[in-house]
């Protein structure tokens, strides 16, 4: 009978559909439990917590031209500290870093760096601006400096969960059996980059007169 | 990273094994803050609220949560544990998942006596109606002052009045309000992969059973989305009968601080 003959005949094809069958009940089993996407998902996750953190940076960014235009209105003679914070500004807006390339850890740095430099450049202003107390009971002011507030905290925040993301995601792909399953499904899955804490970065520079 | 393991040989694993542990420690300091159990609207976990004006207060929010689905929270904290006011108002606004899970419609009126800390923390689904503005105003103009005078219950009475008014204003807003931080799993997708797999192993099994020449290996590609994603709680509405709980809803930072 055919069907035996073929059964019988060359051994690699059975050897070549039991390697099939068997890597067909790997998967299977292992999509079953979940681990098979686990990196690709967390790796998704890591990438929206990025653009989170992105998003927040920018939204800073679009607000700083309305705050300096708003202090310039009353403390026209800072123009070194108003010009600090908009070439700051500037600066942070070219150094953008996609989600493909937060496993760099050179371009986080300058990104991190130019943020910072950015926020030392605020937290400046907004100590100069103590000196104005006509501009700090100015309502736009006080509106702005609110939001301005509450986007630093959101950045922290958003910060915050894309370390978690990213230790998340790295651990998955360097231990077992995520390692494993990188190590064969997921080649191109590399480590990410977390922040690392800067001290005092969120508090303004203490200024001596 | 295979080939570099496997020349390197014993010590690798240890030491990736150490860092894993390394990296898994480093959220559970973050995790070391205790937080009061939510037992209802209002968690006066510091005492410094008269049982009636917590009834008062807890039936307001009730009423309100009825109406609109918005999850509003007083919390009172003997102690902020060492951190700042913004970082524990998000953890504990998460850790108690206040709002819906769909919409994260919730806010927390966060209140640390010893340290004379208040916030407001806005989930993200309110963001666009109680801005960080607004919640500035309120506790500049209607917490703060009163309780510099000691009286707290009128403080946050105050601010509770403060959020919902600003709140309910908004009611015409809500298709506006952004859908954000949902992750629902589609079990139709699960059942969908099951039989997927099961229609290959049977083409499998009728291929070798008929010695067909010719091999083939089936990768299984990968499943966008990913069904081993968790959810957010179940969005289950809190508060109907006695017992409440958060309905899954999270928040990213906004909303406004203040001392006094």
């Amino acid at each position: 009978m055919p069907s035996i003959q073929g059964a019988i005949g060359p051994t690699s094809v059975a050897a070549r559909l039991a390697s099939a069958l068997a890597m067909l009940v790997l998967a299977l089993g292992l999509s079953g439990c979940g681990a098979i996407n686990r990196v690709p998902t967390l790796e998704e996750q890591a990438k929206a917590s990025w653009s989170e953190v992105q998003n927040q940076y920018q939204r800073r960014s679009d607000l700083i031209p309305n705050l300096v235009e708003t202090v310039k209105g009353y403390a026209q003679q800072e123009k070194d500290v108003l010009t600090g914070v908009t070439e700051a500004r500037a600066k942070a807006s070219s150094v953008k870093v996609d989600a493909a390339s937060v496993s760099d850890p050179q371009k986080l740095k300058e990104f991190q760096d130019a943020q910072n430099q950015l926020s030392g450049a605020l937290g400046r202003l907004l100590v100069t601006v103590e000196r104005y107390p006509d501009l700090k009971s100015n309502q736009n002011f006080l509106a702005l400096q609110s939001q301005l507030e509450g986007t630093e905290n959101r950045i922290a925040v958003a910060r915050r969960d894309y370390n978690g993301a990213v230790q998340a995601y790295n651990t998955e792909i360097r231990t077992i059996p995520g390692r494993w399953i990188a190590s064969v499904f997921y080649p191109e899955a590399k480590p990410m980059e977390t922040f690392t804490a800067t001290p005092n970065a969120d508090r303004p520079p203490n200024v001596k007169f | 990273m295979t080939y570099a393991s496997r020349r390197t040989g014993g010590w690798l694993a240890p030491l990736l094994g150490l860092l894993a542990l390394a990296l898994a420690a480093l959220p559970v300091r973050a995790a070391e803050l205790t937080f009061p159990e939510l037992t209802g609207r209002v968690v006066d976990a510091a005492h410094v609220l008269p049982e009636e004006s917590r009834a008062a207060l807890e039936a307001r929010l009730k009423a309100y949560e009825e109406k609109t689905s918005d999850q509003v929270v007083v919390a009172t904290v003997p102690s902020l544990q060492g951190t700042t006011v913004e970082d524990f108002a998000n953890r504990l606004f998460r850790h108690w998942k206040i709002g819906q899970a769909k919409t994260n419609n919730g806010a927390l009126l966060l209140v640390a006596p010893t340290e004379r800390k208040v916030r407001i923390e806005v989930g993200y689904g309110l963001e666009g109606a109680l801005t960080d503005a607004l919640s500035r105003v309120i506790i500049a103009s209607a917490i703060t002052p009163r309780f510099k005078q000691g009286d707290f219950a009128g403080g946050i009475s105050a601010g509770v009045d403060g959020i919902l008014s600003i709140l309910s204003k908004d009611s015409e807003e809500w298709q506006r309000r952004p859908e954000v931080r949902e992750d629902q799993v589609d079990p139709t997708q699960v059942v969908l992969f099951v039989v997927l797999f099961l229609v290959i192993l049977f083409v499998v099994w009728r291929t070798n059973r008929g010695g067909r020449r010719g091999g083939f290996v089936v990768l299984p590609g990968p499943v966008g989305g990913g069904w081993s994603g968790g959810t957010w709680g179940e969005g289950g509405s809190g508060g109907f009968g006695g017992g409440f709980s958060g309905g899954g809803g999270s928040s990213g930072g906004g909303g406004a601080s203040g001392d006094w």
